[in-house]
């Protein structure tokens, strides 16, 4: 078994060009993912026997389109066959079959694929949800953990989504620039929401989802490579990779949130925040802005600090300045008074806040900012009011206990 | 003679490798770099970042520098550099300092790095 194991990782690695291009061709997403699945069963047999072919994807591709052409053929026509061992040699047609496939199809062809999935009327855990499982290839149960639902029910979602992805009809000539920039920032924000889904997770479901964000990285990674000159996809990878370097700080052992100034910053990953740093700086010679590279760019500040006290604030203040900007909102605005009490103080960070009373009437970290605010200037019976409110919002246990801790702090 | 032992493989797989699989290729190697180590024998050794982070530096009028790795395949690879850079920018001024009239130049950062024994 262990002579074998190359080929997990092989086939995994493959399969988004694989499956796409497969789309490409038969232009049903069904027929595609049989078609891929055919062609694994056959490298698992072929594979350890002949060696692993130059280029997998090209293999798989190959021999996932004869055996779907050859089931077509067989449904339709009731035509007798050849057998499996006449079926096309793809090991003795590897160098013809590589110079035909055009690779440069490839590029938008992985880009429908996950195109395909982000149908803006599904909910968004849906279509990450499906993107795992069309893209990433993983199993309804490994989704279902990670979604804490039963595999059933999993099963369900994905099997409607997929049914309203067919329904809807995806251009399938070649995308003009627009249609493709268009379809590289939807892509990228379902991306982000897969790598959030992670993200977000505490406590005891905490190690399931780590897989949920290695896997946006992944998929971030893979859509650079295919576009090296995207600077937002640049800055989506660099913005994950500076944000997960600290998943081992982010969380105490009994599963409570671990604020930025007190992580124990020998924790991060030194490797992948070294990877996100250059990846902002790529990013940045482009002079295109955009706002994950803006946050990207709020991420290495924090990432290059080696204590909280050598934190940039200034800077980070600057580049919040241009978010609200590109990106007006209201929690962009509560994260530059952050900023902004570390470099001009509390009193003008709590004035910051005042117009955002009202948008932001039913959010979590509002309130939380508010109180710690409050508390800093010493007005601890305003702080406790805040610190109540969060409490109500809280969406996790995790975030609960975070904000009690500072209640309590308010009592010493 | 010093030889370059120069590793080529599919990146995305890779990136799809588990944990124990990376941990498994690593200490393999590993062992053998620790046994030329000791055999006073093993210079620099060094893990490359993603080809996402690379830049690639080709000979122009005034040199070109464009997003991800080299990519061509008509050229092969006969040297390389490895300096210490403040910043990228930094990496590919020194890259446009160094690229002749024809040829490429890619500059990536390491991962990780292993200054060796010191060769003479």
């Amino acid at each position: 078994m262990t002579e074998v194991a190359w080929i997990g990782p092989a086939l995994a690695a493959a399969r988004p060009q694989a499956v796409a291009a497969l789309l490409r061709y038969f232009r049903d997403l069904d027929v595609a993912e049989e078609a891929f699945q055919e062609a694994s069963l056959r490298a698992l047999k072929s594979w350890p026997v002949n060696g692993p072919p130059r280029d997998p994807a090209a293999w798989l591709i190959f021999v996932g389109r004869n055996s779907a052409l050859d089931e077509l053929r067989r449904r339709n026509k009731h035509v007798t066959l050849p057998d499996d061992d006449v079926i096309p040699d793809a090991e003795n047609n590897e160098t013809a079959l590589v110079e035909r496939l055009d690779s440069s199809a490839y590029q938008d062809d992985v880009l429908r694929l996950l195109f395909v999935c982000c149908q803006p009327d599904l909910p968004a855990t849906q279509q990450i949800a499906v993107a795992l499982r069309i893209v990433s290839g993983l199993s309804v149960q490994e989704i279902a953990r990670a979604f804490l639902v039963s595999e059933a029910a999993m099963a369900q979602r994905i099997t409607r989504a997929k049914r309203a992805m067919q329904e809807s009809a995806v251009a399938f000539e070649t995308p003009g620039p627009v249609e493709r920039a268009e379809r590289l920032t939807t892509v990228a924000a379902m991306i982000y929401l897969l790598f959030n889904e992670g993200y977000s997770a505490s406590g005891g479901e905490a190690h399931v989802r780590v897989s949920l964000c290695e896997e946006a990285i992944r998929l971030s990674r893979l859509l650079l490579r295919l576009f090296p000159s995207e600077s937002e996809i640049m800055g989506l990878t660099a913005l994950m990779l500076l944000q997960h370097a600290r998943a081992a700080a982010r969380l105490d052992s009994n599963g409570n949130i671990v604020l930025l100034d007190d992580q124990d910053r020998r924790l991060w990953n030194h490797a992948l925040i070294a990877e996100g740093l250059v990846l902002v700086e790529k990013a940045q010679r482009l002079g295109i802005p955009g706002t994950y590279q803006m946050q990207a760019a709020i991420a290495a500040v924090h990432a290059r600090a080696a204590r909280p006290q050598d934190t940039d604030w200034g800077q980070i203040d600057q580049i919040y300045a241009v978010l609200e900007v590109l990106q007006p909102s209201p929690v962009v605005t509560l994260n530059r008074a952050v900023a902004v009490s570390k470099v001009r103080g509390p009193a003008a960070a709590l004035q910051m806040l005042e117009p955002l009373a009202q948008p932001l009437a039913g959010y979590f970290h509002y309130f939380g900012v508010k109180g710690a605010l409050l508390k800093d200037l010493g007005r601890a019976d305003e702080a406790r009011v805040a610190f109540n409110q969060a409490i109500a919002l809280a969406r996790t246990a995790a975030e609960a206990a975070h904000i009690r801790m500072n209640l309590d702090s308010l009592d010493t | 003679m010093f030889y370059c032992i120069l590793c080529y493989n599919l990146e995305s797989e890779i990136e799809a490798w588990t944990r124990e699989k990376e941990a498994a290729v690593m200490a393999k190697q590993q062992a053998v770099a620790h046994q030329l180590a000791t055999e006073g024998r093993l210079g620099p050794v060094g893990r490359l970042m993603p080809t996402t982070t690379a830049m690639t530096v080709r000979a122009s009028r005034e040199p070109l520098v464009l997003d991800g790795p080299f990519a061509e395949t008509k050229e092969q690879l006969l040297a390389f550099y490895l300096v210490d850079c403040k910043s990228l920018e930094d990496a590919l001024d020194v890259a446009r300092r160094l690229v002749g009239d024809t040829g490429a130049l890619e500059v990536r950062p390491l991962a990780t790095f292993y200054p060796g024994i010191g060769l003479q």
